[in-house]
Order: structure tokens, then sequence, then C-alpha cells
């Protein structure tokens, strides 16, 4: 067996673990698993597609940078593409889910969720089509790094980038006063309203984090693989494996999880062939409901 | 003539929808369980049931030949077996991990249909379903009416055992558990016990179902049961009502014709090249309407009274933690 499987499941694991942080934090602070999030994915992606056809369109074609497939239109695409998928999220929070929330049935929320998310995707199949584009046709030579390992350069700076994410939104939870307030009304809701949280902009902080990092795990998807209206749908039981397997509300377990996972499908791929990748993250699932289904870093709920 | 065997063909498709429904119906609108994978277990009954009936067949495992009432029956108890696991596996923990797990069941039914081809014949599906009334194929009026005759037997069996069911003791305990599950467990009733009761019976109805489909059209393949499936029936018992065995069915026959309806339209309005954007567009409309419908009238046409007013306000206060179960 090829050690290739570790980079290869890295990079599954990292797309995987920044969608698992929205789901993770939606899950706990808002108490629903939002089936509309692996099109929030999507719709990223495709926004961040537009504005570097529109970069393009103004500003010719520019030079990549370094030994890299994009350029810096990518990278202000990106940050555009972020800031459109929060604004969407809380859209979509606004007019749909808020409602519902005050209404106070907790899983009404949930179908919501489902009906919106195939809207969402399939207004997308209607505005792009269903037939799969790419940020960048070139192709990278990887390069090899030992043990039969080989890796291009925008893996590298991708896991990065992963890597810089992750620290920063743990830093932000753990250290700043929003990121404690986040945590208070996620452990009690009623307590924290009580110690004067103002609970609307902890939701909107959340929808924000949630929006913006599930834009740069689709837009990673979309360098490394393609670009397609379900390539947000067909990640959501991997998010949601990767959730529970880490820990509802835990960051680091999120990310833990969504490594496991994308190790586990990059190794199942090998073993026994890529068609049934799709079933390893509901294997893993099913393991953690049945022995710890508080996963890894969980707390029992109060 | 024509117009009478499509409205029977129209009937009898409308009414298998129904008959999911009914169980969907038995699974939330009874007892609250959020089933989001239920292609999954219409997809395991259709399967199950064409690979019992279906003559031999040296390329995959069965066909076994066997009557179709049998095939029914299997059909029934392996969903009902599928679901009664899937239940068993989650209905401890919170609700939402039941829609998790199921909507996973259903990626998984949808993998094993794609490529275990020695059992499910792969993305060519499986061929040579016996149907009933096969005979009369060459009528097809009369066929397509004998049919909607077994189908709609089928269904008021389903819809009236289920009235049945929903008014007995046992029907009370799961609206109990739905309504203030502390009390009903209070009383003594174990809720995780009767809660994978409704899940497998809702399960087993599903499953009938996708075996009546596929005896119906006589060839399934995995793309009958993909996740749009789903979707259809969640908006067909929104629509009318959960809560409601008369909400189920008729959300169902009118939610199929809107479809139905809106899909003839499109295919004569935009022309071929444009009709994937298209249906794709009336996908999103309908998305769009369960939205709506969910926010202005969640109670559906014929839907329960209005559940547990007093559940709102104190929902409020705990600031949506709504299943603050110990």
């Amino acid at each position: 067996m090829s050690l290739q499987f570790i980079v290869d499941g890295l990079l599954t694991g990292s797309m995987i673990g920044l969608g698992a942080i929205g789901v993770t934090l939606t899950y706990s602070i808002l108490r629903f698993s939002n089936f509309a999030h692996g099109d929030f994915m999507a719709w990223g992606t495709y926004a961040t597609l537009a504005v570097v056809s529109a970069i393009g369109a103004t500003f010719g074609k520019v030079a990549p940078i370094g030994p890299l497939s994009f350029g810096w239109p990518l990278i202000v695409a990106l940050i555009i593409g972020m800031a459109f998928t929060a604004l969407l999220a809380l859209l979509l929070d606004k007019v749909l889910f808020a409602r519902l929330r005050s209404q106070g049935q907790a899983i009404i929320v949930v179908m919501a969720s489902f009906g919106a998310s195939m809207a969402l995707r399939s207004l997308l199949e209607f505005t792009f089509t269903s037939r799969p584009t790419y940020f960048s046709r070139a192709i990278q030579i990887a390069m090899p790094v030992g043990f039969g390992i080989r890796i291009t350069p925008d893996q590298i700076a991708l896991l990065l980038l992963t890597a810089v994410l992750v620290l920063g939104v743990h830093l932000l939870m753990t250290r700043t006063q929003t990121g404690r307030s986040m945590q208070a009304l996620s452990q009690n809701a009623a307590l924290a309203r009580i110690v004067g949280i103002d609970v609307a902009s902890v939701v909107r902080v959340t929808w924000i984090i949630g929006g913006a990092l599930a834009c740069v795990a689709g837009v990673m998807i979309g360098i490394l693989v393609q670009i397609r209206p379900f390539m947000g749908f067909d990640m959501l039981l991997p998010m949601f494996a990767a959730a529970i397997l880490g820990g509802i509300g835990s960051i680091p377990g999120a990310v833990l999880g969504g490594l496991i996972i994308g190790l586990a499908e990059a190794g199942a791929v090998q073993l026994i062939g890529a068609e049934w990748r799709a079933a390893v993250s509901f294997i893993i699932l099913m393991a953690v409901l049945f022995v710890r289904p508080i996963g890894l870093f969980g707390v029992r709920e109060r | 003539m024509d117009l009478l065997g499509y409205g029977a063909f129209f009937l009898t498709t409308a009414l298998i929808f129904s008959l999911v429904t009914l169980g969907l119906n038995l699974q939330w609108g009874l007892t609250g369980l959020f089933n989001v994978g239920l292609a999954g277990f219409v997809a395991i009954g259709a399967y199950t049931s064409a690979l019992l009936t279906t003559p031999d067949d040296a390329a995959r495992l069965g066909g076994f030949g066997l009557p179709i009432l049998v095939g029914w029956l299997g059909a029934m108890a392996v969903g009902g077996i599928a679901a009664a696991l899937t239940g068993m596996a989650t209905l401890r923990l919170r609700s939402d991990y039941l829609a998790i797990t199921t909507f996973g069941v259903a990626v998984v039914v949808q993998l094993v249909a794609l490529n275990a081809q020695g059992l499910t014949g792969g993305p060519f599906g499986i061929g040579f379903i016996p149907r009933p009334f096969g005979s009369l194929a060459e009528t097809p009026l009369l066929f397509n009416l004998s049919n909607l005759a077994v189908v709609s037997a089928v269904t008021l069996v389903a819809y009236l055992a289920l009235e049945h069911l929903s008014r007995s003791p046992w029907g009370r305990v799961l609206k109990a558990l739905r309504e203030d599950e502390r009390a009903a467990i209070s009383l003594g009733k174990s809720a995780r016990f009767y809660r994978v009761q409704a899940f497998a019976v809702g399960g087993a109805i599903m499953a009938l179902a996708g075996a009546l489909q596929a005896h119906f059209t006589g060839f399934i393949a995995p793309d009958n049961y993909l996740p749009i499936l789903t979707f259809q029936v969640w908006v067909m018992l929104i629509v009318g009502g959960s809560g409601s065995n008369v909400g189920a069915v008729v959300g169902s026959i009118l939610v199929w014709a809107i479809w139905a309806g809106s899909g003839t339209l499109t295919s004569v309005l935009f022309p071929p090249e444009q009709q994937a954007r298209a249906a794709a567009l009336q996908i999103a409309a309908i998305g769009v309407m369960l939205c709506v419908i969910l926010l202005i009238r969640p109670n559906g046409l014929f839907g329960d009274r209005p559940r547990r007013p007093w559940f709102g306000k104190r929902a409020k206060m705990v600031a949506g933690k709504s299943s603050s179960g110990p």
C-alpha cells in the first residue's frame, strides 16, 4: 500500500474539517443540523469563480504566483467569496431559520434547511448547468517528498491555509470575548442570556464563521477536484460524521474528525475501490453513535 | 379513452406516493421522528421484491421467481428490519442524529444499488419484474385500470390500518410521547421501544410502496431513488398536513399533480437543450414552496390542531432549546 493516501487523506480531511467547523457551530449554538451547509460551500465556490472570471475580464491574464496554479485574482476572489457566503448564510437565517426558531420547534428548522438546500442547489444547477467547471485546467507536476509520496505546490499551500484558519478560529473561540460568549451560549443558553450575552450577535458571528469557512472548503475542492452544483451536497455526510466524531461543539474535534474521515476515505479508496468511498463516513458515523455518541471531545448535554 | 388511461396511470403513481407519505406520517406526523432518507427505504423494498420475484438471472443473485405477494411481504420485512436497526442505533440520542443517520442510510443504499452489481444489477438496474395483470398489457386501458385497482386497494388497507393504529392505545402512547415525552415516560412508557416500533412500521410501509412501484413499472434503477424522492414526499406530507392520514393522501395527489403538471409545462415551453435547467428551476420552486408553507401554514391543509401552544412560549424562554430533555 503506497503512502500517498496520507497526503490525499489530509487534503480531503482539510476540506471536510473546514466544513465541519460550520456544522458543529450551528449545531451547538443554534441547536439544529443544517442540511444547507453543503450548499453554502457550492454557492461560495461559484461566487469565487464568478469573481475570478470578472477579474480576468478586467485585468487580462494574470501570471500565477511562483509554482502555484493560481495568481492574486483567486486570493482576492476567495476573500470576496467568503464575505458573500457569510452574507448568504445571514440572509437565509433572517428570512427562514430565525423565524422558525422563534416558533420554538427545532426539528422544523432542520426540515426547512433541507428544503432550502434543495432550492439553493437547484438554483445553481439552473444558473450554471450541472456540467463541472474548473478554476484552472493547468496540470501541476507533483514533487516527490520521499516514502513514495508526491505533493503539488497547490496542495502544500492549501494545507498551510487550512492550518492557519483552524488555528485562527481556535484562538477566536478560546481567547476572545466573542468566542467565550459563543461557548457560553452553546453550553447553557438560558444562563448565557441571564449574564447578559447578546444572543443575536453571537448568532451572527456563528453564521459568518460557518459561511466563510464553507466557502474556503468549497474553493479547495474547486482547485483540487472540480466545481459542480452537487459538490457541497456530497460533502454533507462526511461533514456531519466529522462533527459528531469530534464531539458536537468542539472546533479541534471537528477538524480532527475531518482528518480521520479523510484518511479513512483515502485508505478505503486504495484498498477497496473509489466507488465505496461515500460509505466510509457512514460506517464511522454508526460506529461513533453506538460506541461513544458524545464523540472524541464532546461534553454530555445538559 | 386516452385521457382515462392517463388518469388511471397518474392516479396509480400518486397513490403509490400516498403510501410512502402515509409511512412518513406514522414516523413524523404521529411520532415526531425525522426521516430524511426515506428514498433508501423505498429502494430497499423495491429491490427486495424485485430479487424475490424476477426469473433466475445468471448475472446476479436470484431472482427466485416467487409469487408477487411473497415479494411484497419480503419487502415489508426487510424494510421494517432496516428501519428498526436505524432506530435502535439513534433513537436514544438527540432527534437530529436520527435525521443524519437516515440521510446516511439513503446514501449507502444508493451506493449499494449502483455498485453491488451481483445483487442489484448496478447502474442498469433490474428489468423483467413481473407485473400483476401483465397479460393485459396489450390493452393499456384495462391494464392501467386493473393496476389502479390493486394500488388503491393496498393504499386503502394501509390507510384503514393506520387510522386504526393511531386511535388504538399504541397510537395514543406515540402521540403522548410526541407531545410531552417526560409525562409519557413518567406513566411508565418506554419512549425508545415505542419509537423503534413506529419507525419500523413506517419503514415497512415505505418499502411496500417501493415494491408496488417496482411491479407497476416492471423496471427499477438506482436513479429512481435519489434524494429528490425524499424531498417530494416531505413536501406532500407538509402540504397535506402532518399528523393527518387524509392529509397525507390528499397532499400526495395534489403535489404530484402540481409536479407532473409543471413538468409537462416545462417540456412544452422550453426547447430540448434547456430541459435540464428548467427541471432544476422546477425543483427550486418546490423547495421554496416547502419553506413558505413551513413559515406561514406549518399545519398544512389537514394538519393536527396547532401543536403545543404553551410549548412555543416556553421554547422562547429557553432560547430555542426545545429538546432540553434530561
